[in-house]
Formats: C-alpha cells, sequence, structure tokens
C-alpha cells in the first residue's frame, strides 16, 4: 500500500544550487547562501517527506494528526516549493547576473510598470513593508498575459494567489535570508540584490 | 510640550535617541496591565535590559544583544516615536495603553507595529536574567503545577510551541485573566496578549533574528520573582 507513497517520496529532494555558495558575492554572502540552502531549505524538504503520514492519517481518519500535518506539509512544502525556484531566480554577476530582461519580458515590464526601475522599487516597497516572514514576486499571470506582483506570507506558495499565477522572480525577506550579512537592513539586501538577479531564467519562464 | 490630560502622572516628551540612556523614568502603581513591579518611562524611551549585553552567555552572545537589542529594537522605538510624532492622538499614552489602543480591537492602526514590539522587547529582556534558569517559586510555581501537571510539563509545553511555531512570533506564559489560569500561547509577528487583556508572564522571541547569529540552546532563563 505504501509503495505508491514512497514514489512520491523519493522525488522531494533538496536540488543543487546552480552555482558556488559564495558566486552571489557580495550581494549575498557563501554564509548566507550556504545555511539557506543546506540548513534553512534542507529542512523543508525533510519535512515535506511527512507526506505518507498524512496520507496516512486521512486513510485512519486520524482528523487531528491529519489536520496537523496538513499544516506543516502546507509550510514546508511551500517553502520547498519557494527555495527551489529562489536559487534559479539568482546568478553570478560573470554569468549574466543583474543584466535587465530583454525582448518580451522586457517590453512586458516597461509597458506595465513604465520601466524596469519602477518595478524594482515597487518590490522594494512592498519587500520593506512586509511585516514577519515572507517573499516578494513577480510574476506572470497567464490568464490575462500580464506581469504582476504579489507578497506572499510565510511559505505560502504562489499558487494560493492564483490558479494562473507563475513566479518569474521570487525575493525571500524572511530575516534568514539576510540576517547574517545586512543584519536589520533589510532595504540594503534589498537594493543589493538585484545585481545578481537572473533576468534570463525569468524571460524563459515568460 | 504639550498638557497632559486625564493621566495622573506626568510626562517628559524628551526624545531618546539610541545614542543617549533613557531621560527620564517614573514609577506608579499600575491599575490594570502587567503584574510586574510599573516602570513608566516617557513612552518613547528606549531601555536598556536590566543586566549587561553579554551577562546572557553562552546562551546568548554579546554580538546578538548588540544587534537584536542595539539595533533591531532601536529601529522599532525609533519608528515609533516617528509615527508618534506625527499625531497628537496618541500622546500621553503609557507603553500598555499605546499597544492596546493601537491594537484597535483587530484593526491595528500603523504604530501597533512598532507599539507592539517595542514592549515585546522590553518585556523579553525582563524575561531573562544571568544566572537564571532553575525554577519558579511560591505562587507562581503552585500555579505552574496546578495548570500543567508539573513543571516539566510546562517546559515541555512551551519548547513544543516555540519548536511549532512557522515564521515570525512569539511564545508566552500567560495568565488568562478571565479563566484565571496559565496557558502558553503562541502569538505571530507582533502580537502580544496584552491586547487580549492577559497577562503575560515570560515571553520568548522567536523571530528568526532572536537565534540566528548565535545559534545556541534555547536555553531560556526565569526571572523569577512573579
Amino acid at each position: 500500500m505504501l509503495g505508491g507513497q514512497a514514489r512520491g517520496l523519493q522525488t522531494v529532494s533538496l536540488p543543487d544550487l546552480p552555482y558556488e555558495c559564495d558566486a552571489l558575492e557580495p550581494a549575498i554572502s557563501g554564509e548566507i547562501m550556504q545555511i539557506h540552502h543546506q540548513k534553512h531549505h534542507q529542512t523543508y524538504v525533510a519535512n515535506t517527506r511527512l507526506l505518507p503520514l498524512l496520507l496516512q492519517a486521512i486513510s485512519e481518519a486520524d482528523v487531528s494528526t491529519n489536520v496537523q500535518l496538513q499544516s506543516t506539509i502546507k509550510f514546508n512544502g511551500g517553502g520547498h516549493i519557494n527555495h527551489s525556484i529562489s536559487w534559479k531566480n539568482l546568478t553570478p554577476i560573470i554569468d549574466g547576473g543583474g543584466e535587465p530582461p530583454r525582448e518580451v519580458l522586457g517590453s512586458a515590464i516597461d509597458s506595465q510598470f513604465g520601466s524596469l526601475e519602477a518595478l524594482i522599487e515597487k518590490m522594494n516597497a512592498e519587500g520593506a513593508a512586509l511585516q514577519g516572514s515572507g517573499w516578494v514576486i513577480t510574476a506572470k499571470a497567464f490568464a490575462i498575459n500580464k506581469v504582476t506582483n504579489k507578497t506572499l506570507l510565510l511559505q505560502d506558495p504562489l499558487i494560493t494567489k492564483g490558479a494562473s499565477l507563475v513566479p518569474l522572480l521570487g525575493i525571500d525577506v524572511w530575516e534568514h535570508a539576510y540576517y547574517l550579512q545586512y543584519k536589520n537592513a533589510r532595504a540594503e539586501y534589498l537594493n543589493n540584490i538585484w545585481k545578481v538577479v537572473n533576468w534570463k531564467y525569468a524571460s524563459e519562464v515568460y | 510640550m504639550g498638557s497632559c490630560f486625564y493621566n495622573s502622572h506626568l510626562l517628559v516628551t524628551q526624545v531618546n535617541t539610541c545614542q543617549l540612556p533613557p531621560l527620564c523614568k517614573q514609577r506608579r502603581r499600575q491599575i490594570n496591565g502587567s503584574q510586574r513591579a510599573a516602570k513608566v518611562v516617557a513612552y518613547h524611551g528606549f531601555k536598556t535590559p536590566p543586566y549587561k549585553l553579554d551577562a546572557l552567555e553562552p546562551y546568548i552572545s554579546k554580538r546578538t544583544l548588540e544587534i537584536h537589542w542595539g539595533a533591531l529594537h532601536c529601529a522599532y522605538v525609533e519608528g515609533l516615536d516617528k509615527q508618534l510624532g506625527k499625531s497628537d492622538v496618541l500622546y500621553g499614552y503609557t507603553m500598555d495603553e499605546l499597544v492596546k489602543a493601537t491594537y484597535n480591537n483587530g484593526n491595528p492602526l500603523p504604530e501597533f507595529n512598532n507599539a507592539a514590539q517595542v514592549w515585546n522587547h522590553d518585556f523579553f529582556w525582563e524575561s531573562m536574567q544571568p544566572g537564571g534558569g532553575g525554577m519558579p517559586i511560591q505562587g507562581l510555581l503552585e500555579q505552574i503545577e496546578k495548570d500543567f501537571g508539573s513543571f516539566t510539563k510546562f517546559r515541555e509545553n512551551f519548547i513544543e510551541a516555540a519548536l511549532s511555531l512557522f515564521g515570525s512570533g512569539w511564545v508566552w506564559l500567560v495568565l488568562k485573566r478571565e479563566e484565571k489560569r496559565l496557558a502558553v500561547i503562541k502569538t505571530s509577528n507582533a502580537i502580544t496578549p496584552l491586547v487580549w487583556d492577559d497577562i503575560p508572564i515570560i515571553c520568548l522571541d522567536m523571530w528568526e533574528v532572536s537565534n540566528y547569529i548565535s545559534p545556541h540552546l534555547m536555553l531560556f532563563l526565569f526571572h523569577s520573582s512573579e
């Protein structure tokens, strides 16, 4: 009976970083990347593997375990999804980090926000204003073919904001994403992260 | 300087910057709010913890306190001062009153986040003491044993709450006023049990910054005189 569930288990694993831990310096320190990836993200992965226990609780009609695990998996699964995408959202400067988007995505941003700078300013403002833990996301709303930004709390995945939304770029504003390097200067972290944003990847998704 | 209205105590509105020690303190018996001995400072004063910054080592490092208190807590005070400076409406409130008023029955005003976080952090520093740990005594211990079964069970309860908190928040031992019993509760972001008129006894900051710089065990040190 658990065979099918075990199959699901094998696909949940920590993806490798597409670059060395220190490749995003000085914007993001190697220390942060290492801990963020190998501790935080790894924990989300490990806890997402509790999924078979949730399925078991459902089949046994164990409601309280069911409910508890649902929130654990929503949180950790969301964390795994969000972080897996976010590693691809960044890239070292030598590989094009920070280079503005061109072509279709570039024009879409210009026409909808006025300019790339305007989008960045909006993202930074929302990121700075977020109280507690969450993400700021630039997404494509496929249903209406538009670029939009959203704020996510905790580790809620983007899908919770709309079924046709696909993330182009996500910036983690949990304290663990910047504290070791920037201390409480979240605004400074936000200003600097744009230097290593991978617009190429965002364009591909778009 | 404006005039004080209905409050019976004087409040001095000197603005404290984070470089200066708090200038003006006045003690008065509080008629509501927390049970601890009330210290009313100019409401935008930046209080220092009641011990040196290295006094909680090895559990909480001096570095953590320098950043957590010296930068982050300070930023909340400065943020609050800026907001309060813009409007007379909240003039003359004590910190307890300010937190409750800006909570606005669940529809928080913009000042709430800063006010509550200042309050929470002031309380957090006082929830710990050098050479602390050990056991609570007398009335508090009896109440803990009554409401949790034993101190060990309470401690387990508290740790479990801390470890199961998603995102940013706080864990509290509160005295629930209506039910007249102790409870362990978790709150998100800046929320504090003060807004429900319950009485906090101790709290633990579970925002990541609290244990990030110095990732030691979460050994919390009880203030034993409540």
